[in-house]
């Protein structure tokens, strides 16, 4: 067998029976969140058989198959469906979504919010690189006003959602947002939105060189590294930055960080009630 | 168990708006004569969106035997609770087939071959409920038909009710039994008895 | 000798027995969005699944959550129920396509309206056959079950779950609004009277199973997520590990298979009803409710002294062929009355080839083919 060896903690997690290379450009960031969440599920201690990755279609959604936990490759914004279901059916499982912008805020935007709505226990990972990457560099609803993609040759010209500001109106329990430059901090998000109950959802920015950046004025994938370094600024001094100086900067960290109980625990516990009541 | 009477696709269509609570006495009727009688019975019906007003219509086959085909095609029994529905239904009552009809709500009767009561301001004033019309009518038609006994009628209604609301109905019930008989007369729906010498 | 045990008789609705149904055979999940006229099974659903041990009912956001909902169930191993109505259908064509192809046993069940569109809400057609069969894009098998009155919605719900978990496939069961919406006495099989079928679960250890391997029947077996095997679910062609491949020999090895664990089967899968057909020159092939029109017809042809005979098709696809040939062997005319323009008969002249002459008879105006009608042409010969 090809066994994968190695110090790092990711080797043991990685399948060894999976034919690498991976499907992913250089310069991109899905391979730092997928080593961030790894890390964040063996600080958690969590066995392997108890992880169900779910992946919707794009880039984000071939992460899934190179992990040793279930996991389930779906259909394109559907991920979070099938993890209602999973969860549903046994909730002992940990649950994890992974989707892009198009993924999860494009065609999975109703699921997205009702699944908030209904605060069901899965974390929402949403890989946002502003662009449609696997498809060749179609607009999504992420990609900033003014910019050019294939769809919008002469520049973007609707707005863009704001992830954080959609999961919490939504109704989500945790709400955070971290980027691939800033590792250790979006790691600490990650084991976060895990061990919550409810409803997670974590933006990870990470930066599509080939697809948005060279056709952004980003000439080489570590220009879009130093513009995540420059624009991203911890929540608690953005809010203290004037209006000017929040231009072109996007606040990170979390957002949202409640307790309340998730959709299969309240389903339990309403059960447990009616079938006490005998039914009546 | 009284031994059944022999039918052979006895038909009966009861129509009239939405909100008079037609599907229900045409399932509390079927129910009672599927589960109660013993009879193959199928009940279909047929309503627009409206869940209030609209027109509607429930079918009952009542047969000794299996039944083929749901639907009611050549009336045996017309119940018409509205001018709309009688005008709408009367031409598919077989001849000889009997016509039933609120009274107060049938102006206009399309034959003098009806048996009419004011079903609804029967339920309002002697029962004190409106919305217990329907049960009125069932009491009714439980004389009418001979192949029904009253009490397994009876019970039979009393098994689906929620009890809050069973005792208001059966006296709904026994209210429409005994107008019927009155009014009616014994023998209304003499045309419909089989003589055991007849029975197969 | 010990007495069978009496069934509990109900009088019930087509969509009430459907619930029974799948009780019956083990469905502890129920994932839909309500439309007419199917929300009855939703709606006792939600009523009786809270009651059960571990059954679990969700309302969804709309179908395409449902089928997303419940596929996902079902590979945490539930068995698992849907039920919609044609625009509903429409929209549950893309996870259908998603559970043929990761092989995720599941039953949708149809109540057929009006069409095409919002159509007739509250009306009966049964124009959702060739969708039923072709709804989702790929050649794919599908497996598509229908039933005529209310004890038969009750024992192809049961048929249909089994069929699901033997072949892990979703199987769509075909109901229309009169069926649906019928009040019969129907009996419930008491438990032992009817046959439970559960998928296979891999009894060799996890480092040795491969999700999609060949086997006698063509139909791997199944472990529920988090139960040690780990493994890749797709809806991409994948190869025997579950990875995705774009190697021919693997493309063709999984599609071949596909198709075949359910065509080989054909015996165990192609259901019909037959009545009168042994000596039949005159046969009437019907489904659903105007099947029963059909039998009505028939028997009253019978009593004018023209051999008639129903071919009840139980199972729609695959299409029962053999049972069509053999009443080809005698029949000059074949009658197919449907409430759509059509669909039926299109594959009861492609089993035909021209043999005996083929009469439609369609309705799309919202009401049941009568027995008149059908006695008419028949009586035609």
């Amino acid at each position: 067998m090809n066994e994968i060896t190695g110090n790092e903690i990711i080797h043991q997690y990685l399948r060894h029976n999976k034919k690498f290379p991976h499907v992913l450009c250089a310069g991109c960031g899905h391979g730092i969140v997928l080593g961030t969440l790894i890390r964040a599920i063996h600080t958690l201690a969590i066995p392997k058989d108890d992880v169900v990755i779910v992946a919707g279609i794009g880039c984000s959604g071939r992460l899934a198959v190179y992990v040793d936990f279930n996991t389930v490759h779906t259909t394109h914004g559907r991920a979070l469906t099938f993890a209602t279901g999973i969860k549903m059916a046994n909730p002992k499982l940990n649950v994890i979504c992974i989707m892009g912008d198009g993924d999860a805020l494009s065609i999975g935007g109703n699921h997205l919010i009702h699944a908030a709505r209904r605060n069901i226990g899965v974390t929402a990972l949403i890989l946002n690189n502003n662009i449609y990457g696997m498809t060749g560099g179609q607009s999504s609803p992420a990609t900033p006003e003014g910019s050019t993609t294939m769809t919008n040759p002469y520049g973007q010209l609707d707005a863009s959602f704001d992830t954080v500001a959609l999961a919490r109106g939504a109704g989500a329990n945790y709400v955070a947002r971290g980027t691939v430059f800033h590792v250790k901090r979006l790691e600490k998000i990650m084991v976060e939105a895990i061990s919550r109950p409810g409803f997670s959802v974590v933006e990870a920015i990470t930066p599509c060189h080939t697809q948005y950046g060279r056709k952004n004025r980003y000439k080489t994938p570590v220009d879009m590294y130093k513009w995540l370094k420059k624009a991203a600024v911890p929540i608690d001094r953005y809010e203290e930055m004037t209006e000017e100086q929040r231009t072109d900067r996007l606040p990170i960290g979390v957002f949202v960080a409640e307790d309340r109980s998730g959709f299969e625990e309240r389903y339990l516990s309403l059960q447990a009630q009616m079938r006490a009541k005998g039914g009546k | 168990m009284k031994q059944q009477q022999q039918l052979h696709r006895f038909e009966i269509r009861f129509s009239g708006l939405g909100g008079q609570g037609i599907i229900t006495l045409g399932r509390v009727m079927g129910q009672g004569l599927a589960l109660g009688h013993g009879y193959n019975v199928t009940q279909t019906q047929s309503y627009g969106p409206e869940a209030r007003g609209g027109s509607s219509r429930c079918d009952l086959v009542i047969s000794s035997e299996p039944i083929s085909y749901p639907k009611a095609e050549s009336l045996d029994l017309l119940v018409a609770l509205s001018q709309e529905a009688c005008n709408a239904y009367y031409p598919y009552l077989k001849p000889g087939g009997a016509l039933v009809l609120e009274s107060d709500l049938v102006k206009q009767p399309p034959t003098n071959r009806f048996l009419g009561l004011p079903f609804t301001s029967l339920a309002r004033d002697k029962v004190g409920v409106a919305q217990a019309m329907n049960t009125v009518v069932l009491g009714a038609l439980s004389h009418l038909l001979p192949f029904i006994s009253q009490s397994v009628m009876r019970k039979s209604l009393e098994s689906s009710l929620p009890a809050k609301i069973r005792a208001v109905n059966v006296k709904a019930f026994n209210l429409g039994h005994r107008l019927a008989k009155k009014e009616w007369g014994d023998d209304a729906g003499e045309v419909w008895r089989v003589e055991d010498s007849e029975r197969d | 000798m010990a007495r069978p045990r009496k069934r509990k008789e109900i009088f019930a609705l087509g969509n009430e027995a459907v619930v029974e149904g799948a009780l019956l055979a083990g469905c502890s999940f129920y994932g839909g969005y309500p439309i007419t006229p199917s929300s009855e099974i939703m709606e006792i659903m939600a009523a009786r699944l809270p009651l059960t041990e571990d059954g679990v009912f969700i309302q969804l956001e709309d179908e395409i959550a449902s089928m997303g909902a419940i596929i996902g169930a079902s590979l945490a191993g539930r068995k698992v129920l849907t039920a919609t109505s044609g625009p509903g259908f429409s929209l549950m064509q893309e996870n259908l396509g998603y559970a043929i192809m990761a092989e995720t046993p599941m039953v949708l069940v149809n109540v057929m309206r009006g069409g095409p569109s919002t159509g007739l809400p509250t009306s009966p057609a049964q124009g959702d056959v060739q969708q039923a069969r072709w709804g989702t894009h790929g050649d794919h098998p599908i497996i598509v079950l229908s039933a005529s009155n209310v004890q038969e919605c009750l024992d192809m719900t049961i048929t249909a779950f089994n069929m699901a978990e033997k072949y892990r496939t979703p199987v769509i069961l075909l109901l229309d609004e009169v069926t649906a919406h019928t009040r019969e006495k129907i009996e419930i099989p008491n438990p032992g009277e009817f046959e439970v079928f559960s998928r296979t679960v891999p009894s060799m250890p996890p480092e040795w199973y491969k999700p999609y391997e060949e086997t006698v029947r063509g139909v791997p077996p199944m472990p529920p997520l988090g139960s040690g095997y780990r493994f890749h679910v797709t809806g991409l062609v994948h190869d025997r590990n579950g990875f995705p491949t774009q190697r021919p020999e693997e493309i063709v090895e999984l599609l071949e298979r596909l198709h075949r664990k359910i065509d080989q089967f054909f015996y165990d899968i192609q259901l019909v009803d037959t009545i009168e057909t042994a000596d039949a020159d005159v046969v009437v092939i019907a489904y659903g409710s105007v099947a029963r029109s059909a039998e009505l017809a028939v028997r009253q042809a019978r009593e004018n002294g023209v051999r008639a005979g129903l071919l009840k098709l139980k199972t729609l696809f695959p299409y029962p062929r053999r049972q069509t040939e053999k009443v080809l062997a005698h029949a000059r005319t074949l009658v197919v009355p449907e409430m759509n323009m059509g669909q039926m008969s299109r594959e009861v002249k492609r089993v035909n080839m021209g043999r005996a002459s083929v009469r439609t008879i369609n309705r799309i105006d919202g009401q049941i083919v009568t027995p008149s009608e059908i006695l008419k042409v028949i009586m035609q010969g």
